[in-house]
């Protein structure tokens, strides 16, 4: 465990000494400004813009930090050889691996929450209060980071055994499906055939379904989420996380690091 | 009967070529050698003749495509096992964001040392290496030099009872090398297995029990650095000053080789005294009389060059 730990702990460090974090600037002066212009437009709906436009931007910078960062995990260090040395260090690759995805999933849990702080601060700012209905906010970013966590592990997994051009295309690819899992069921309508309607509704539980994280229009509104909601969410992103990384395992655990 | 330092039975590994991967170049064939503990070894052979193959092969790096290999009794899967290895990569290259002394303290964590033995270690390597004023640097404003140095001192920073070293004194400049020399004899002194490849003869002959040669991925010779290019005398070398006066001192020297103000001249054993006799009737001054033995680098220039022939030959069979 300590070694595991170790590997994550390094990998946070590198994401902090190569500036991934200084994307918390750019959100930071996002949320000044929004929050600036839209005290200018009606009251009503100030409240559904900040939360709109900071979850979307929470949403939008952490998935570019998992995919950019995360197809480099495994692949850089293979190409820069920094792995050799490691390698020959009584730590197995597995763990590596996990260690891995841990300090990725570390870094985006520090910058999500730092940027779920600017969120608050910016809704306090326009609403001079916070109220129950803000829950949901709060849902809808912590929905954020497991989405996150789950797209981490998929550019892990493919980091694993492709360039990382490759890798960014796999997970883009695999999260824009993940959109559109509820669609992939229902294709009664369309004119595909049957065996293609089966086939692409067999594929859809492959897939990982993002749509069941995605409640920003309820938090925008101030609307509860069902809190089996939340449990589920977290027990199928566990799960899935737990799949891809044993795959990722079995896969460079029989890799020829060349 | 102690079970060798590191073994290997019949090691062989074939890399995919091509665009599908479906052809395959044989970079190691067959290898079968054993290293006794204690000893230090020299893997010797020119660039791609496998020596780097098969140390990546030995710490789990790339796995075999037959064949078994064994370090301290456990197989080379075995990654406990490298509790007891130490490994400097070839050219290495380490997270270049960390301080020296951040990269020691990161692979020490994984020897589950407490965090002022960490530190103790740490500055006891640094100090080792040279890198004392250097060690809050980050590896990326170090020298290829100075990474070579970092790099032997995580091989050894864990006290390990086996150290494998790729191309040690590679990058190094004279006095590196020097101080790399005497980090391996130190380790052989403290009774480590030192396993270390080179293409640099004169290191394997000064530092190395024993040697084995590689060319072509296959071994071609393994055994003590005298052993191997055989003990068998070559002839005679006689060192001697003369003056090219008479008859008799031209004739021979007309056989012998000038180097600077002196002459050389080989001559079988047998016939040694009589050249002699020679020379004293010529009035030459003999300054020393040697046997000529091969070098290692005789040696291996005559493997090298043999492989090469038969490489070539293989190539011609192949365009007819």
């Amino acid at each position: 465990m300590s070694r595991i730990f170790s590997v994550a702990v390094n990998t946070f460090r590198e994401a902090v000494r190569d500036r991934v974090l200084y994307n918390l600037v750019f959100f930071a002066l996002l949320m000044i400004a929004a929050a600036i212009f839209v005290g200018q437009i009606s009251l009503e709906i100030e409240s559904i813009i900040i939360v709109t436009l900071g979850l979307s931007a929470i949403s939008a910078i952490g998935l570019l930090i998992a995919v950019f960062t995360g197809v480099g995990l495994v692949s850089k260090e293979i190409e820069k050889r920094t792995l050799y040395a490691l390698v020959a260090k009584p730590v197995r690759r597995w763990e590596f691996l996990v260690g891995k995805f841990g300090g990725l999933v570390l870094t985006l849990a520090v910058n999500t929450v730092a940027m779920a702080l600017g969120l608050f601060l910016a809704l306090l700012f326009v609403k001079r209060s916070l109220g129950p209905a803000d829950v949901t906010t709060l849902i809808a970013v912590y929905f954020i980071f497991l989405k996150i966590a789950i797209v981490i592990s998929l550019a892990l997994l493919f980091s694993c055994f492709t360039s990382q051009l490759l890798a960014i295309l796999f997970t883009v690819g695999l999260y824009i499906a993940g959109l559109f899992i509820y669609q992939m069921r229902d294709l009664s309508g369309s004119k595909l055939s049957p065996a293609t309607q089966l086939f692409f509704t067999w594929i859809s539980y492959l897939l990982p379904n993002f749509e069941n994280f995605n409640v920003m229009a309820a938090a925008a509104h101030g609307k509860a989420v069902p809190g089996s909601l939340i449990w589920q969410n977290t027990l199928y992103a566990a799960t899935y996380c737990v799949i891809v990384l044993t795959l990722a395992s079995v896969v460079f655990s029989r890799r020829n690091l060349k | 009967m102690p079970s060798p330092a590191i073994q290997t039975e019949n090691l062989t590994k074939d890399y995919p070529t091509g665009f599908l991967h479906l052809k395959k170049r044989r970079s190691l064939e067959g290898l079968t050698m054993q290293v006794e503990e204690g000893e230090a070894f020299g893997f010797l052979g020119p660039n791609g003749a496998g020596k780097s193959t098969t140390i990546k092969l030995l710490m789990g790096i790339i796995f075999p495509t037959s064949g078994t290999a064994q370090i301290l009794g456990r197989p080379i899967t075995d990654v406990e096992m490298h509790k007891d290895i130490g490994y400097l990569p070839e050219q290495p290259y380490f997270y270049d964001y960390l301080t020296a002394a951040e990269l020691l303290d990161y692979f020490a964590r994984f020897y589950n040392f407490s965090g002022a033995e960490r530190k103790e270690r740490v500055a006891k390597m640094l100090k080792k290496v040279g890198l004392e004023t250097a060690g809050k640097i980050q590896l990326r404003k170090y020298s290829k030099g100075m990474l070579q140095r970092v790099g032997l001192a995580q091989a050894i920073l864990h006290d390990p009872k086996v150290v494998i070293l790729d191309e040690p004194m590679s990058g190094l400049d004279p006095i590196g090398r020097r101080e790399v020399r005497d980090i391996i004899l130190e380790l052989k002194q403290q009774g480590k297995t030192v396993l270390f490849s080179t293409h640099i003869l004169t290191d394997a002959e000064t530092l190395c029990d024993k040697v084995g040669v590689i060319v072509g991925g296959k071994l071609q010779g393994i055994g003590r650095p005298d052993e191997i290019v055989g003990l068998k005398t070559q002839g005679m070398e006689i060192l001697f000053e003369a003056n090219a006066g008479n008859a008799k001192s031209t004739a021979i020297l007309a056989r012998a080789k000038k180097s600077g103000s002196r002459y050389s001249l080989r001559v079988s054993e047998e016939s040694v005294y009589e050249a002699l006799d020679e020379l004293k009737a010529a009035g030459a001054k003999i300054a020393s009389v040697s046997q000529v033995k091969p070098t290692l680098e005789e040696y291996f220039m005559h493997l090298v060059g043999k492989d090469r022939a038969q490489a070539a030959a293989v190539e011609v069979s192949d365009n007819k």
